[in-house]
Parts: structure tokens; sequence; C-alpha cells
């Protein structure tokens, strides 16, 4: 089993993580997809504060399954975390260190990656049931209303996450798949 | 004549759309195992490892494969010769749909206004298709469909000169530019002619064929086979991070068109393209 960090994510933490890297998150992270993002930085930019203090801590893009009974949480794997490139740069310029989702970022959330020194993970697409496993303890925190949509805060204990871009702007999307390819 | 009662009709839509939800079809689950035999990329192995103990886990606790349980898409086929009676079809997919998100603790992922956006709480409407068939019998198909693989999906009126090369190129372009959004391994969908509205509907019926049955027709399987090479050589790999497992198969449904059209739909399903049948 690979390197385990804890969150709060800190700087130290971070300029130590490197693109290509596999890795466990042990502690709290929060959750939030579109229209949280979208009521987070509505907020903001009315002059509001964010319900959860975002500082030092890891967004986990993601709208849960209902939990079943006996379940902490239902199946839980990542969204496509291109539909929150709009918001994303804002809340790391507020601190946000880490994201956990899948897929692309556009150019915007890289530099900000680079810039304000916070790192995008990946997770498996899909594992929704695999990745339940390793949450602890889940409570909504704010915005209720959303259903799906709310803010949770997770407990996870070993989640198992890939280091996609890293705070030097490294990009695994565009080194591995190199490797790969093949003429057509 | 034979009369179905609306109301088993709800009842087969719950259970279906808990079934589909659960478990992964075989042919899909099976063809994941040998590709992790062939795929080169260390990551891409341990991605496609956590991707069947995934599906063997959701099967075993009765949970969800993945937390986008989807649209509910419906295909119903009726013969001509059913009556359905105690109610409006519509209504009774609509609420086999409402218990089965409820009763199987499926997220409900439907907003009840594109602009506004207000969840409807209960994931209906489904998106209903109808045809109609000789006989007496009804048959219900439901393909639960995830927004990530749906939002890389595309539809391009080509022109008749483009021809094969033109379908080639924008297959291959469609899958390159879904990458890992999508949620590779993928299924690719592929419709070719018809009209407008008709080739994202072959595209989409594409997705129900079972991962390893071909194309009847033996040029269309040839172009099947060709184009999943293609892809495969992209280097996309499973979930995007490298390697040579980007698709599990390529599947292609045509229909006559007008002689000035070609439309191409380009169907994307993620590796947990669900569907699950039942015939009344």
């Amino acid at each position: 089993m690979g390197k385990i960090i804890k969150t709060p994510l800190t700087e130290d933490t971070v300029k130590d993580l490197k693109a290509g890297e596999s890795l466990y998150i042990t502690g709290k992270i929060y959750t939030a997809r579109d229209a949280a993002h979208k009521r987070m930085i509505d907020t903001l930019n009315n002059g509001g504060n964010l319900p959860i203090d975002i500082k030092n801590q890891i967004i986990y893009y993601v709208g849960p399954c209902p939990a079943k009974p006996g379940h902490v949480v239902g199946s839980c794997g990542p969204t496509t975390s291109g539909r929150m490139d709009l918001y994303a740069p804002m809340l790391l310029k507020l601190g946000l260190k880490g994201m956990i989702g899948k897929g692309y970022r556009n150019k915007d959330v890289i530099d900000a990656i680079i810039k304000y020194h916070g790192v995008y993970f990946t997770t498996i697409g899909g594992a929704g049931a695999l990745l339940a496993g390793k949450v602890k303890k889940a409570r909504i925190i704010a915005y209720d209303d959303l259903g799906p949509e709310a803010i949770h805060e997770f407990v996870v204990e070993d989640f198992p996450v890939i280091v996609t871009i890293d705070m030097y702007g490294n990009n695994l999307y565009e080194s591995e798949r190199e490797k790969y390819r093949r003429n057509l | 004549m034979k009369e179905i009662n609306a109301k088993k009709i709800s009842d087969v839509v719950e259970l279906l759309s808990i079934e589909a939800n659960y478990n992964l079809p075989e042919d899909i689950l099976k063809k994941i195992k040998s590709s992790l035999k062939t795929e080169k990329s260390p990551i891409g192995k341990e991605i496609l490892e956590n991707i069947i103990k995934n599906a063997e886990m959701a099967k075993e606790q009765g949970v969800p494969i993945c937390q986008d349980t989807g649209l509910a898409v419906v295909f119903v086929e009726i013969g001509q010769d059913v009556h359905i009676v105690n109610g409006s079809i519509e209504d009774a997919i609509n609420e086999g749909v409402r218990r089965g998100y409820y009763r199987g603790f499926l997220r409900k992922s439907v907003v009840g206004d594109p602009i506004m956006r207000k969840n409807t709480g209960d994931n209906t409407p489904a998106i209903i298709h109808y045809s109609i068939a000789e006989g007496d019998k009804l048959s219900i198909t439901i393909a639960p469909k995830g927004a990530g693989s749906e939002n890389m999906s595309t539809l391009k009126m080509l022109k008749p000169s483009d021809g094969i090369e033109g379908i080639k190129r924008f297959v291959i372009e469609s899958v390159e530019a879904a990458g890992p959004n999508a949620c590779p391994p993928l299924i690719v969908g592929v419709g070719i002619g018809g009209n407008f509205e008709y080739a994202p509907l072959l595209a989409k019926k594409a997705l129900l064929r079972p991962v390893g049955r071909k194309n009847g027709d033996e040029e269309t399987s040839k172009l099947e086979e060709e184009l999943l090479d293609k892809i495969n050589n992209l280097g996309i790999g499973p979930q995007g991070l490298g390697g040579t497992t980007t698709a599990l198969s390529v599947n292609i449904e045509k229909y006559p068109t007008h002689i000035a059209c070609l439309p191409v739909a380009v169907n994307i399903g993620c590796h947990v393209t669900r569907h699950a049948n039942a015939v009344l």
C-alpha cells in the first residue's frame, strides 16, 4: 500500500506530491458538485461567507446515492470535474488545497493550482460501491435543500486517489497517454 | 388481444430499475476481465482490477455500481395485439421508476426544468422510446444513463462526400475529446444514417447490444473492429490515465438516409453501461 496523507492538507504535504503517485487520504473531506459550487460562488460574489472554512481542505466532487439502512453512505464515485472549472480558481485563491474528481481541468484551474499551490487528485469514476467502503462517517453540513448536491462532511480512511495535476503543473493526462499512443 | 395491467408494468419497471443499477451485465464484466490480461499500463491494470472489484461488491451488497444511477431511459416494444388496462402506460412506467429509485436507494438525478434546475426528487420523468411490434408481447428495457458519458456524446451531419473516412475521423475525434471524462473503458455506440433525430437513437440502441456480438452485416462488423483497434491505439486507457484499453466495444447501427445526408451520432457509454430487460 502507498503513502497515506492526512487532512487538513498543508502546504508541506502538497509540495511533496508528484503527478502519477497513487496514495491514500485519511481524515475529513467535503463534498460539493455543480449546484453547491454555484451557490458558494454566488454567496461570495454577494459579499457573504462560505458555509465551510475551506482553508487547507479537500473538496470531493461527488453526489452520493442515499445510504441503505446499515450503510454509512450510498455509492459515491467522482463526478466530472470540468463542470466545476468555472468555480475552482476562486476557491483555490481562498485556500482550498485539494480537489478530487475525474477528467480534464481547464487552463484557468491548472494555472490556479500552480499559483496557489493546490493539487488535483482523481479517483476511479464509476467505482461508487468500492469508494463508499472508504467513507467511515458522513453527514450533511450545508445546503440540505440541494438533495444529492448538498455539502457533506465525509470522514474517510485510506481513500485511494492518484495525483493527476501537481502544483508544478505536471499533468498525468498529458504525460501518461503518450506512452501508450500508437500510430493510427 | 392480450390484456396487460398497468400495475404490472409499474412493478416490472421498479424491479428493472434496481436490477440494472446493481448488476453489471455479464458480457461487459467478462470483457473487462479479459482486457486486464492485455492492458499494458500498470496504472491501467490497477484501475481495471478495481473496476471489477467494484462491480462484484455492488452485486454482493445490493448497492448501485455507480453513484450516477442516471436518467432512466426506457425502451418499450409493444405488440400490436396488446391492450393495456387500468391506467396509462406512461404513468405506469414513471410510477415504476419513482418506486425503484426510492426503494433501491438510487440517486435522484433529474431536474424538472433545464434552466431553473430544481430536482424533481424522484428521478422522474423517464425518457421513454416506444415502438410497435407484431404479436402480443410487451418488452421493456431500462438503460439508466449517467451524465459523465452522455455529456461527451456527439452528433454531426456529415456530407455524403465525407464517406467512410469522414465517419471514422468523427468517431475517433469524439472518443479522443471524451477522454477521461466519460469513464473509460468505453462502449462506443455509433448511429449512422436516418436523420437529425434518428441517428442518436440508433447510437443509443447500439449500446444495448451485448459486447462481443457483432453487427450482422459483414462490412459494418469490419468497421466496428477497425474503429475499436484505432480507439485502443489512442493511448487514453482506463480512466484516461494512459493504457491500451480505451474501449471494450464499438457497436454500430445503420439506417437508410436521404440522398443529401450522412448523419453520424456517437453515444458514449462508460464501463458501467447498464441495462435490464423483461418481457410480459
